[in-house]
């Protein structure tokens, strides 16, 4: 197994790298936000022809990325699979911040943010949108009620102590003071019933988000059967990279937790080769085809304008690296497993950006960009600052969410 | 053991207690937010229809491709009688080179909503912003629902819709009496202030249904007519009601070819062109 210089950081120094970067982002992000509502939308660049830009790309991701880890979780809490025992309440953990996350960006996105009930109250049920929505609302429920039972015992225990933490885990307790091994019991019961429906109910929220895409059929690089099995691939695989890069952070994943990150870094290999074969598929099937509309957003997406999203950012950075590194000798070493996961990680946004903004951006009536001089009815799109800065904000509250839940949060008991 | 059973019971009665409290709060609350202010009332399908007796209109346009210049007038018309903001446009004029003849004759089309029979907008909507009336068919938007995600402007095939990003012209910016004319659109002449509705809407062609008189009925001699139409200077667009069979309309899908975009979809257009 290679050694790297880079292994000398541990986890202690990761994590005030994390803190920073967080922190950074979060502070930048507040620009975004002061923007977005003292001007509502007038300094983003999407438009009425590209209607829909990086904040949704955003979203998209963070949904996959909290489906990716409850549906790990599962595999723990559902299929008692003991290797990722060490993982389980992160993995649950992180499906709770990247949900807040990808609510946060969608919610930023809305022409009328503080309508956002409407979708509750006047919900239109032919709408995959409202579908998800009220999914959404149910996933929370189930997810916040499994993660306070794994904790449960923790939080009372906790509670003993009288500093600040005791104070607050006395209010996470929520009156619960029950910590004998029948109430232990009782709770793991609990969780698997919670994971249990759980399973379905992500699998159906976040193939509901493809769905979204997938059924709007005046949008031919969308209208494909393959998206929501595309997006629930590709979440399982940002997923399981992100839970081996936060495992490795404040788990200390080089040393103690080792094995899982690598068995990790296996299971992310497995599910993004299936990804790749599903993608080439839709390709191939197009291209094959040769349907102009079907194919005009596929062949934006390899050589229009915004080639080195799809070649370097998406396929290079995102696919092939990660993919040689995790099935060399290299994938017995922590380290490269993490830095294998970061790439997929990073590469996985960019193939969000290749599902939103050129399905978009290919003109439903030919001239309809250039029928009238406004910026509003551009092919072509670059987020503007606002729409960065906020993107960036979004993710930094989520690092410093998971500072603070390293903090507040018990640890996982087989470090103790 | 006695002890934490009073626990037990005592958190049951706070859970109970809590769980009632909770439930008749959002009954108040549902109540409250169901209940549908006038404005509201007036734009819901149910409530025109009493007005309206049993009549019932089928507009669409019939817009003859051989009769059109490619002046743009019914782009400034409908710019002038709907007040719409800039970047947002309810009818465009595209016009196509023909491939490979880049000196030849132009091929003009204007586009309005297409006010579809199977519309995709209106299945998009989460929230039911979106609907065709039952009274006319004409797709319009409740702006006081609607939450701006522009779902519905990804659904439509013709890119008719269009998003209100809350930028003015400059007669409107810099408040000169131009800023004090509202938009006259679906009768309520909203003043445009920011990030009141409509900005952060999604906004459309409504075939002008403000120019209708009580009983939904327009008048071409009286000017109650769409403006585009009203104005075209090839006479290019004809308007009218496809169950009439005095109208334009009705007799010029009979007598002439003509094509309706994207059939393959089928939204079934209710805008035709004549070849």
């Amino acid at each position: 197994m290679s050694r790297n210089i880079f292994e000398k950081y541990d986890s202690k120094s990761l994590k005030k790298i994390f803190w920073a970067v967080g922190g950074l982002c979060f502070i930048l992000g507040l620009y975004g936000w002061y923007d977005r509502f003292a001007y509502g939308h007038i300094h983003a660049h999407y438009g009425s022809v590209v209607t829909w830009g990086l904040w949704i790309a955003a979203y998209i991701y963070f949904i996959g990325l909290s489906a990716g880890s409850f549906l790990v979780s599962s595999l723990i809490y559902v299929f008692n699979i003991k290797a990722f025992e060490k993982i389980g309440r992160l993995a649950l953990f992180t499906a709770i911040v990247t949900l807040v996350l990808a609510l946060l960006s969608v919610w930023a996105d809305l022409g009328h943010e503080f309508r956002a009930w409407h979708v509750i109250v006047y919900a239109n049920f032919t709408s995959p949108m409202a579908w998800m929505i009220y999914l959404y609302s149910f996933y929370v429920l189930i997810i916040l009620l499994e993660f306070w039972l794994v904790n449960r015992k923790d939080f009372i225990v906790g509670a003993q102590t009288q500093d600040w933490k005791g104070k607050i885990y006395r209010i996470l307790a929520l009156k619960s003071k029950d910590i004998s091994d029948q109430s232990v019991e009782r709770d793991h019961r609990w969780v698997k019933i919670l994971a249990s429906i759980g399973v379905p109910v992500a699998i159906m929220f976040h193939g509901g988000v493809g769905a979204l895409f997938g059924v709007v059929a005046a949008r031919p690089h969308w209208h494909s059967g393959l998206f929501p099995i595309l997006f629930l691939l590709s979440a399982l695989v940002s997923g399981g990279a992100l839970l081996a890069m936060v495992s490795i952070i404040f788990q200390d994943g080089y040393n103690k937790n080792k094995d899982t990150v690598i068995l990790l870094g296996k299971m992310v290999l497995g599910m993004l080769i299936l990804d790749v074969i599903f993608q080439v598929s839709e390709f191939l099937v197009a291209f094959r085809g040769g349907i102009p509309g079907h194919i005009a957003g596929l062949q934006m997406v390899i050589s229009g304008k915004y080639w080195p999203v799809f070649w370097i950012w998406q396929v290079f950075l995102g696919t092939v690296v990660p993919i040689v590194i995790l099935s060399s000798k290299l994938k017995n070493s922590a380290f490269y497993v993490g830095l294998a996961c970061l790439f997929i990680f990073v590469g996985i946004f960019g193939l969000r950006l290749n599902i939103v903004i050129p399905g978009l951006a290919v003109e439903e009536i030919k001239g309809l960009a250039t029928a009238v001089t406004s910026q509003r009815a551009n092919v072509l799109y670059f987020p503007s600052l606002t729409e960065w800065m906020l993107t960036i904000g979004v993710s930094g509250l989520g690092m410093l969410m998971f500072g603070l839940g390293e903090i507040l949060l018990p640890k996982e008991k087989h470090q103790e | 053991m006695e002890k934490v059973e009073n626990e037990e019971i005592d958190r049951r009665k706070l859970l109970e207690r809590l769980g009632i409290m909770g439930a008749s709060g959002l009954a108040v609350y549902l109540a409250g937010t169901l209940q549908p202010n006038a404005v509201f009332a007036a734009s819901k399908p149910s409530e025109i229809k009493k007005t309206v007796a049993d009549v019932t209109f089928h507009y669409g346009m019939v817009i003859d491709t051989k009769r059109c210049v490619g002046c743009r007038s019914c782009v400034l018309a409908c710019k002038a009688e709907n007040k719409t903001p800039p970047g947002v446009y309810y009818t465009v004029v595209v016009d196509q080179v023909l491939d490979n003849r880049p000196d030849d004759k132009p091929t003009f089309m204007t586009k309005p909503c297409f006010h579809c029979e199977h519309p995709s907008c209106v299945n998009a909507c989460p929230v039911s912003a979106t609907f065709k009336r039952k009274e006319d068919g004409i797709v319009v938007v409740d702006y006081d629902r609607c939450i701006g995600c522009r779902y519905c402007i990804t659904a439509c095939p013709y890119g008719a819709r269009w998003f209100d990003f809350g930028e003015n012209y400059p007669a409107v910016a810099e408040k000169t009496n131009y800023a004090e004319v509202p938009s006259p659109e679906y009768n309520k002449f909203i003043k445009r202030e920011p990030e009141k509705s409509p900005i952060g809407n999604v906004r459309k062609c409504t075939f002008c249904m403000h120019l209708q008189d009580e009983n939904g009925k327009y008048n071409k001699q009286t000017g109650h007519w769409p403006a585009c139409a009203k104005t075209c200077t090839g006479h290019a667009i004809f308007f009218g009601d496809f169950n009439d069979e005095e109208s334009d309309v009705y007799r010029l899908i009979r007598e002439r070819q003509y094509i309706r975009l994207k059939e393959e979809l089928g939204n079934a257009p209710n805008v035709y062109y004549l070849l």
